[in-house]
């Protein structure tokens, strides 16, 4: 028996059940994502919330969530919830853990995109009659949105890899799949060979993702100021 | 003829700090009235409590004949969405161009219809004297032309006052004369006004009365031509002296 066999490497990269694990992998991320986004943006207002308990419990959250490991938080939503007949299927259950989890590192990613926008904009917008969910909208979001891009981005790889953590609740993703297949067969080297493309696949396209979205926001710039240069440029000819 | 804004006995204290000890100050309709002092003096915290940015620790503000001073959130924005003002510093929104920082208060606030905020937006982009600069975003403007779109992007709400906070003290002296052009013809125009400034030309030419602000107290208030004309305090004399140097 070779140690690296490619054909056998091939068959597992284009079968069914890596193709599919590699979607339930994908689709975990975007959703624990997701989640994770919308939990940091509350937090992130609750931190500002006038009344005091909001804003401590915006505190509890994170302490509890980033002062525990996430795989603790992953078996603890899929082994004990059912004994408070709470019964969620593992991918359910990774999802929430995951996105839990996420929360409270989008919290502190979306505060820093709040404040990154300076009080006179606020003053500005108060200035002008509106209120302040009115400006929350359509001031401080859309500015806040290009600060959290690029880590939003860094967030979303890493979570593409942490979902691996969710084969110990039985979720059929890439690395579970893998490592069900190379225990009957004994071939680790391929299977997780396979495994190792399609993860390097998957967030190979997001970097990409990410690059074009930075890049449209800050295109603008570049089209305006070109054509208010092309025509001192034509005069220089 | 009536009086836009009357406010009475304006105190405002930061802390254990009496910024405002006792302010009277009103404007009657389609005047403009300059508000001069040295920096520390009060002037933009009182502007700031016109508008209800900063709530008063004690007094009365009449607007319109009503009575404003104790309005808070809702009922402060509607206030404010009548009393434009311009800052400093501009800020204008820097995620929009020209054009859409002047269309947005009157799409989201008012709910215009877009064609028409687009149509009226255009018109005050003429009016201070940018028709060519609506696509731009604020980055790509000088620091006047900044603080016209501001302008223009108060007057959008069609506010029945206006406040300026130091309008020139940001820019280069350069720019200083057309955003003093475009405020001349506004006031020329009849748009009541309160400007806050260091530019006594500004004052001898468009005010119609000038008051002096030292230590949170108004020193001197004169119709405008009495004030640079005839003798004023002593402090007030040394400060225009200084200004005039």
């Amino acid at each position: 028996m070779r140690l690296f066999s490619p054909a056998l490497f091939l068959h597992y990269l284009v079968s069914a059940q890596f193709a599919a694990a590699a979607l339930t992998t994908l689709w975990l991320s975007l959703t624990a994502l997701l989640l994770g986004m919308t939990i940091g943006m509350l937090l992130a207002l609750g931190r500002e919330a006038r009344f005091r308990a909001i804003r401590q419990f915006v505190t509890f959250y994170l302490w509890l969530f980033r002062g525990t490991p996430v795989l603790l938080q992953l078996v603890f939503a899929f082994n004990v919830l059912p004994s408070f007949g709470i019964l969620l299927s593992g991918f359910t259950c990774a999802v929430l853990a995951l996105g839990l989890n996420e929360g409270a590192y989008m919290a502190e990613i979306m505060r820093a995109g709040l404040l990154g926008v300076g009080r006179g904009q606020r003053l500005a917008a108060r200035a002008l009659g509106m209120d302040e969910f009115r400006i929350m909208l359509w001031v401080v979001m859309p500015q806040a949105l290009r600060i959290i891009i690029p880590p939003i981005g860094n967030q979303f790889i890493s979570m593409l890899k942490v979902t691996a953590i969710v084969s110990v609740i039985g979720v059929q993703d890439l690395l579970m799949v893998a490592e069900q297949d190379a225990s009957g067969s004994f071939r680790y080297l391929e299977t997780l060979f396979a495994a190792g493309v399609y993860y390097l696949v998957l967030t190979t396209i997001f970097m990409q993702v990410q690059m074009r979205i930075e890049r449209r926001l800050s295109r603008r710039r570049r089209v305006v100021a070109t054509a208010a240069a092309a025509p001192a440029l034509q005069a220089a000819q | 003829m009536s009086e836009i804004l009357n406010a009475v006995a304006i105190w405002k204290r930061f802390g254990d700090d009496d910024v405002l000890r006792g302010v009277d100050v009103s404007v009657r309709e389609g005047e403009c009235l300059v508000m001069l002092g040295p920096s520390g003096s009060g002037k933009s915290t009182l502007l700031r409590c016109l508008n209800l940015l900063e709530p008063v620790s004690s007094g009365s503000i009449l607007f319109e004949g009503q009575e404003i001073s104790g309005l808070v959130r809702g009922h402060a924005a509607s206030v404010r969405q009548r009393i434009g003002m311009v800052f400093q510093n501009f800020e204008l929104f820097a995620h929009l161009t020209a054009l859409q920082n002047v269309m947005l208060a009157p799409l989201r606030v008012r709910h215009q219809p877009r064609e028409r905020a687009r149509e009226q937006a255009l018109d005050l982009l003429a009016r201070v004297h940018l028709p060519d600069k609506a696509d731009f975003y604020p980055d790509e403007l000088s620091g006047g032309q900044q603080q016209r779109v501001a302008i223009a992007r108060a007057l959008a709400m069609e506010p029945v006052l206006m406040l300026f906070d130091e309008p020139t003290s940001a820019l280069d002296p350069e720019t200083v004369g057309e955003v003093l052009l475009v405020m001349r013809e506004l006031a020329d125009s009849g748009m009541t006004s309160i400007v806050v400034t260091h530019e006594l030309g500004f004052a001898r030419r468009a005010a119609n009365e000038v008051m002096f602000l030292d230590h949170g107290i108004v020193a001197h208030r004169a119709p405008a031509a009495e004030f640079f004309s005839s003798a004023v305090p002593d402090r007030v004399d040394r400060f225009l002296s200084r200004m005039e140097a």
